[in-house]
């Protein structure tokens, strides 16, 4: 698997990280979720991330390339802790260290593991029933690939306890076409060749649309080639609001919110 | 050269003509605001950050053309040391392209080669605050002398030659959300610029520095005092933090000596309740006198605001024969969705009609007024928080007499209003705006692209080039692109019109019919507007893509 250096350094900074953080590491991830943090810790992170922020990182948190703060996407972070420690010491990359009152650190952290969301709360249960239904109940790892683990057809969902808040989740487990993300759509192709694809849209342009395919190939296809190009707003994944109960809903997302690999 | 030996008469012809021509690129060095005025005359040249005092961005070089135009190829890339979105539009003189880098650096390279002469870096105050990124926008140039706004809102003037500082005044104070991210306007001996800082609840102003010293000759602020021409739009205190922010270089007709000046959302941005009353002068054009400062006109676009319509467009000056009268026209894409044609000597409205599709008002009266429609609590607002256009430079061709801009459409956005505590230096939002996705929770449209991944798609917006006539309003063609995009627009006498887009491809069209002549891939987003210039009789085109400034020319 190729690496591009910030790749790379990401990947060595984990692997020291997990070195680091032993016995304790699986307490510290069930400590990220944004329900944990207190409502008053977000709000003052918000106005924190406001005043001190927003210069680099911009109003989204999307500014520097490599990083989307609000979507949980760091470079060299995994924990609260990593947060804390990149936000006071600062990076070699050039963000400057900052020298915060503890409230305002803990605020700080607790607005970015928030998505910067001051409304968000779910109910989130125990991810260890959580991955028991993801396996088997939930025919969930049917579809979805979880740390190199399962098929393609579906989003892979290794890393979706960073991409996703607890709320977005519980939405795309109970009724999935209401939360199914544009660029996932299922897309069916006819080309002019009548050569037909049906996939699952990776990035589109004005000229191109990429795809991976129910043989789970990667296609680039010039859209000068396609005759016909349907993007359907249903999932394929079925609605599972009567097929868990709300406490199997709430386990699930506890344990898509452990799924953090980078 | 070689000098033969005892032949010193030799040596002084040498000498008499080397003096002569040292001079000579001397005197060419010193741009004066004579001939930014004159810029038609000297298309080589890119003197000013819009192209020229009327901002029409059309070249009139035209060695590059509709039929050799599939011709063009790639002659240098300066790649930029820093990373996020790169928005400067470089100026070109004598061969020597000046541009600035974030935060605000200033680099001199060989227009030719790309090649570096000097690089300046200014450092930042920590107490610099901005909230959409460490933008700048480019610098301006007087005599051999540039002049560059920083994020700490300071005005600092540098020798072109070395790339030193010269002097360096505090324009507004960074601890309260000023900022400059604006190439400054030069106007005879004089520096204009304004402030940036819309969401900071500042109080904003343009103010004039005399380009020798740094010393300010004249303020005038944005957001009139109680007793002013303009206050009585305004109730209590909420003047103190009106915002009408700055963040695009001006125009200027020398003609009637007026400076033209988009002005950004009134503060707090999305809550109007908060400043009862139109909130003169935010989201209008105001005509201040070039030496004075003196207000001679304004119109307003938005008025009360709560949108974040953001009138900060650059003021196109085009003289037409405008359905059958002369007329001193000026021509304006605005981020509320509707086209305007004014009467830039005194502000007239003449007409009005929207370029996107428009939900917050059902149409402008007699006068240009918006009729107001606001839509219910949770109901989406055609256009989005981003606007039909934006910031991005639109062009005139008085070629083909169309007006080009990059518009965004299919974008709307679900408004909030909440209560907003004026902290000083804190964000001032009042509120705020979510564009519509069609499902909850998925990616809108950012203020830039960050990831090589559309993740939005056309379901939530997607970049058209829309070439309007200004004589009705009518879409004389648009060119589709699946992003939205914020490059500005180039034209050229060939009729030719270069711009891009966030997916970073660079197109070439028929300025005429839009039909599309070239395009290269150059993957980064294009956020910046193109320029041309010409070196040793070799014209080119510049364009930033992503962490990219690149060149291009015919093949030789």
């Amino acid at each position: 698997m190729p690496f591009t250096n910030t790749g790379l350094a990401a990947w060595i900074s984990c692997l020291l990280i997990a070195t680091a953080v032993p016995a304790g590491a699986q307490q510290l991830l069930n400590q990220d979720h944004p329900g944990q943090y207190s409502q008053e810790d977000i709000a003052a992170g918000n106005r924190v991330y406001n005043a001190q922020c927003t210069l680099c990182h911009g109003r989204d948190g999307d500014q520097v390339s490599g990083v989307d703060l609000r979507r949980g996407v760091f470079r060299r972070a995994n924990t609260d802790e990593d947060l804390a420690r990149v936000i006071t010491s600062g990076t070699a990359a050039g963000m400057p260290p900052f020298r915060l009152q503890p409230s305002d650190l803990t605020g700080i952290v607790a607005f970015i593991r928030a998505h910067f969301d001051t409304t968000a709360a779910v109910r989130v249960g125990d991810a260890a029933r959580g991955r028991a239904i993801f396996e088997g109940k939930g025919t969930c790892s049917t579809c979805h690939r979880v740390n190199g683990r399962g098929p393609r057809a579906a989003p892979d969902l290794s890393d979706i306890g960073v991409a996703r808040a607890p709320a977005a989740l519980e939405r795309s487990i109970r009724e999935p076409s209401s939360a199914l993300m544009p660029i996932h759509r299922p897309v069916t192709i006819v080309m002019k060749d009548r050569t037909i694809i049906h996939g699952r849209r990776l990035n589109e342009d004005t000229l191109t649309v990429q795809v991976i395919d129910d043989k789970e190939r990667l296609l680039s296809i010039a859209k000068r080639d396609i005759e016909v190009l349907d993007v359907s707003t249903r999932a394929s994944m079925p609605a599972f609001a009567d097929r868990l109960t709300a406490d199997e809903i709430a386990d699930t997302v506890a344990y898509l919110l452990t799924l953090r690999e980078p | 050269m070689n000098i033969e030996r005892g032949r010193p008469e030799g040596l002084h012809y040498f000498l008499v003509v080397a003096t002569v021509f040292a001079l000579a690129l001397v005197l060419n060095a010193q741009v004066t605001s004579d001939r930014i005025a004159r810029a038609a005359d000297e298309p080589q040249n890119w003197l000013t950050y819009s192209g020229g005092y009327a901002s029409q961005r059309h070249s009139l070089l035209k060695q590059i053309d509709p039929g050799n135009a599939k011709n063009l190829e790639l002659k240098w890339i300066l790649p930029d040391q820093v990373f996020g979105a790169w928005q400067s539009t470089p100026l070109v003189a004598n061969g020597i392209m000046y541009v600035t880098q974030r935060p605000n650096d200033v680099l001199a390279l060989d227009a030719k080669t790309g090649r570096v002469f000097w690089q300046y870096r200014y450092t930042v105050s920590p107490e610099a605050r901005v909230c959409c990124g460490s933008n700048n926008r480019g610098v301006a140039i007087l005599g051999d002398t540039l002049y560059m706004g920083t994020l700490d809102a300071h005005l600092v003037a540098l020798d072109a030659t070395a790339g030193r500082p010269l002097w360096n005044v505090e324009v507004g104070d960074p601890r309260l959300g000023y900022s400059i991210t604006m190439a400054p306007l030069i106007v005879k001996d004089k520096v204009l610029v304004g402030v940036g800082g819309g969401e900071y609840g500042i109080r904003g102003f343009i103010a004039a520095f005399d380009a020798k010293t740094g010393k300010e000759i004249w303020r005038f602020h944005t957001i009139p005092a109680p007793g002013e021409p303009g206050s009585e739009t305004w109730k209590g205190d909420a003047w103190k933090t009106g915002g009408g922010s700055l963040w695009v270089t001006p125009s200027y007709d020398p003609a009637t000596n007026q400076t033209y000046w988009g002005v950004g959302n009134p503060g707090p941005d999305w809550n109007s309740d908060l400043r009862p009353g139109d909130n003169l002068y935010t989201d209008s054009v105001v005509a201040l006198d070039a030496d004075t400062g003196q207000l001679k006109w304004h119109f307003q676009f938005s008025p009360n605001d709560t949108y974040d319509y953001d009138s900060v467009q650059v003021a196109v000056l085009a003289d037409l024969n405008w359905r059958g009268t002369p007329t001193k026209a000026m021509l304006w894409a605005n981020r509320n969705g509707f086209f305007y044609v004014l009467d830039r000597t005194n502000g007239r409205f003449l007409f009005g009609t929207p370029f996107v599709k428009v939900n917050w008002a059902s149409g402008l009266d007699a006068k240009g007024r918006p009729i107001a429609t606001p839509q219910p609590p949770g109901q989406p607002t055609w256009p989005g928080n981003q606007g039909g256009t934006n910031w991005y430079s639109p062009s005139f061709s008085p070629s083909t007499g169309l007006f080009y801009v990059s518009a965004w459409e299919n974008y709307a956005s679900i408004y909030r209003k909440e209560p907003a505590a004026y902290v000083p230096g804190r964000n001032f939002p009042g509120g705020g705006a979510n564009p519509v996705t069609p499902v909850p929770g998925a990616p809108g449209v950012r203020i830039g692209r960050t990831t090589p991944i559309n993740n939005w798609t056309d379901a939530v917006g997607k970049g058209t080039v829309m070439a309007i006539d200004p004589q009705t309003g009518q879409k004389k063609w648009t060119f589709q692109q699946y992003d939205v995009t914020d490059s500005g627009i180039l034209t050229t006498a060939s009729n030719l019109l270069f711009t891009g887009g966030r997916e970073g491809y660079f197109y070439a069209l028929d300025a005429r019919t839009g039909a599309q002549l070239w395009k290269t891939s150059l993957g980064g987003q294009i956020v910046n507007g193109p320029i041309s210039y010409a070196v040793e009789g070799k014209q080119y085109v510049s364009v930033i893509s992503g962490n990219s400034l690149v060149t291009f020319g015919l093949r030789e």
